[in-house]
């Protein structure tokens, strides 16, 4: 156990990442993340680091394009609209196989939406952040303390696999204060980087980083293999976390800080004598499928709850087969939603009040 | 003896650019200062999107290929991450002063130690020859075909004289490939601009007006002319900022 430390969210987000030997930070002030490039603006000199705020976020993860391609570890981070920006530069570092961290804290949408939490990213983070046959690892903290832990894991899994890694947080997690120890990581083994173009000081042939293929064949060759490194992801990397599953009838699937606000739901309908389960996906890409198909003989049904419209039914109907019915509860736009809400649900999915 | 070599600093990847292009000459000049300077091993290339995008397959040194107008972003991420290496773009109108233009002026405002190699042939070749940011007024092309008419499509930029107004801006110079006299000064120029950036001096660039013979439907010699009598008037040759120069009159 090292030493606890009260701190924001957002805070952590900066301090995990220079725990993590990260020295580059390009980002752009957009709320309600703006106390995270605050906050390295403050730090990063003092720990020899760099933090620069750029023009826009198109030029921030082009940024982070160049100095991940140099070989160094880099991040950004935006919230919901700053992303939809920074997707272009997103395809061509996934394209481009080099590997950086993304953060974001989400608000509502679409457009400019609003500036309160929301989950209303969740396509966009985990389907289609860029134009390509794509994937990227997307995880989801619902804690501080899980933030500080998923940043350190972040930048050894974009090392390890050459990819972006995102940290899908949400703007509540980012505002809120909670202790926080930083403690020790598990050690990973990171490859050296021998792609990286850093000058090739006469000892070796040039390095290129590149998305471009001209030819078909070779660009379906680059794709396929890149392919074979997601099923790698999804065999491996998987992360979740359970509470009250084993015999659960009614099955609340919820990340982020939703997840928090429907645990309570869970222990309440618990107390009414409801058999209700908390599945948490921590990994949203690759998402828990045989971990949440496990569930699907045992369970009545399930119900994703999440500040969007249901944008993850579709995954949990996918893991499950279509097994049970799946049924959403969320609130959208900036809305929270409270433990009673879900509660009524799960009451009402466990047949009504007894 | 050998009288004239290939650059080092260029592979034997032969070039794909259209017979009568002024790329290969430029892409020549920049690796010969690469040789001369003897930097090849710590020179980071960035390359745009628009002809000039397989750069990377040129030159020996380490190249990034850049979504398109983003190289100045992206040399930025290496000059800051490793100070010491030589950052260059390599850059085209539509690249560098169309969908790129804010990457262009910010970068040279924050003085980022880097140099840009810009060549403005006044259309954008890849696609096929449509209206450029520097397209000349009255120059018909494939989206402009009647001629560029500035009350519909605008003006063209002038790049050289808007950065030198920047005080990140170290040296800016505007030059030509068209005969032998100024590729010499050409050579010169981008030799100047990489001194800069090896000085820590700021950012540079050179701006090469250059010729497209292929999307212009003219040949490589008519192409030569129709630059000299109607893109150098309206983007006149010369040094629009040089902080070496003022430094040295006010010692």
């Amino acid at each position: 156990m090292g030493e606890k430390l009260l701190m924001k969210g957002n805070e952590v987000l900066g301090e995990a990442a220079i725990r993590a030997g990260c020295k580059l930070f390009f980002g752009y002030p957009i709320t309600p993340q703006t106390e995270l490039a605050e906050y390295l603006a403050k730090k990063m000199p003092k720990v020899g680091g760099l933090c620069l705020q750029a023009e826009s976020e198109v030029a921030a993860i082009n940024m982070v394009l160049g100095a991940a391609s140099a070989g160094e570890r880099v991040f950004t981070s935006s919230s919901s609209p700053g992303v939809s920006l920074k997707s272009e530069g997103i395809s061509y570092i996934v394209g481009s196989d080099v590997p950086c961290v993304i953060v974001n804290v989400q608000r509502g949408g679409p457009g400019l939406g609003g500036i309160q939490p929301a989950q209303s990213d969740y396509y966009q983070a985990t389907k289609a952040l860029g134009h390509g046959d794509m994937h990227f690892i997307v995880l989801a903290p619902a804690y501080v303390q899980e933030i500080a832990t998923l940043m350190g894991e972040a930048f050894d899994l974009a090392d390890i696999y050459r990819m972006p890694v995102m940290i899908l947080a949400d703007g509540a997690l980012g505002q809120m204060m909670e202790p926080v120890d930083f403690g020790e990581k598990k050690q990973r083994e990171i490859p050296e980087k021998t792609w990286a173009c850093n000058g090739h000081k006469n000892q070796r042939a040039h390095n290129v980083v590149n998305s471009l293929y001209i030819s078909p064949e070779v660009l379906e060759e680059v794709v396929v293999e890149r392919f074979k490194r997601y099923a790698e992801i999804e065999e491996k990397e998987v992360l979740f976390d359970e509470y009250m599953t084993e015999d659960a009838d009614v099955v609340v699937v919820s990340y982020g800080i939703t997840a928090r606000i429907a645990k309570t739901a869970v222990k309440a309908a618990r107390e009414k004598g409801i058999k209700a389960g908390l599945f948490r996906p921590i990994s949203l890409w690759p998402f828990p499928k045989k971990e949440l198909a496990s569930l699907a003989d045992k369970a009545k049904c399930f119900l994703s709850v999440e500040m969007n419209m249901g944008q993850m039914v579709d995954d949990i109907k996918v893991a499950i087969d279509c097994k049970k019915p799946v049924s959403h509860y969320g609130r959208t736009g900036g809305v929270i939603p409270t433990p009673d809400e879900i509660l009524a649900k799960i009451v009402e999915l466990n047949g009504g009040e007894n | 003896m050998i009288v004239f070599d290939k650059p080092k600093a260029l592979t034997d990847t032969p070039f794909h650019y259209c017979p009568g292009c002024t790329h290969g000459i430029v892409h020549r000049l920049v690796a010969e200062v690469i040789d001369e300077m003897g930097i090849e091993g710590n020179t980071v290339g960035v390359a745009p999107v628009g002809c000039s995008v397989f750069a990377y397959n040129y030159f020996n040194c380490d190249v990034i290929q850049a979504p398109h107008g983003r190289a100045p972003a992206v040399a930025t991420g290496v000059k800051r991450a490793h100070p010491d290496d030589f950052v260059f773009t390599y850059q085209g109108d539509g690249d560098l002063a169309a969908i790129g233009t804010a990457e262009t002026v910010h970068s040279a405002a924050r003085g980022e130690n880097i140099t840009i190699i810009f060549i403005n042939n006044a259309i954008y070749g890849m696609t096929g020859g449509q209206m450029a940011p520097t397209t000349l007024p009255g120059q018909v092309t494939t989206t402009s075909p009647y001629g560029r008419k500035p009350e519909i499509q605008g003006n063209p930029v002038r790049i050289c004289e808007m950065l030198s107004t920047l005080e990140g801006t170290a040296f800016a110079q505007r030059v030509a490939v068209d005969s032998v006299k100024n590729v010499k000064a050409a050579k010169a120029a981008i030799r100047k601009a990489f001194e800069v950036q090896k000085n820590k001096q700021g950012f540079s660039i050179v701006e090469v007006l250059s010729t497209c013979p292929t999307n212009w439907g003219l040949s490589p010699l008519k192409a030569i002319e129709w630059l000299r009598e109607n893109m150098i008037p309206y983007y006149p040759l010369g040094v629009y900022k040089d902080k070496t120069e003022e430094a040295k009159v006010n010692e």
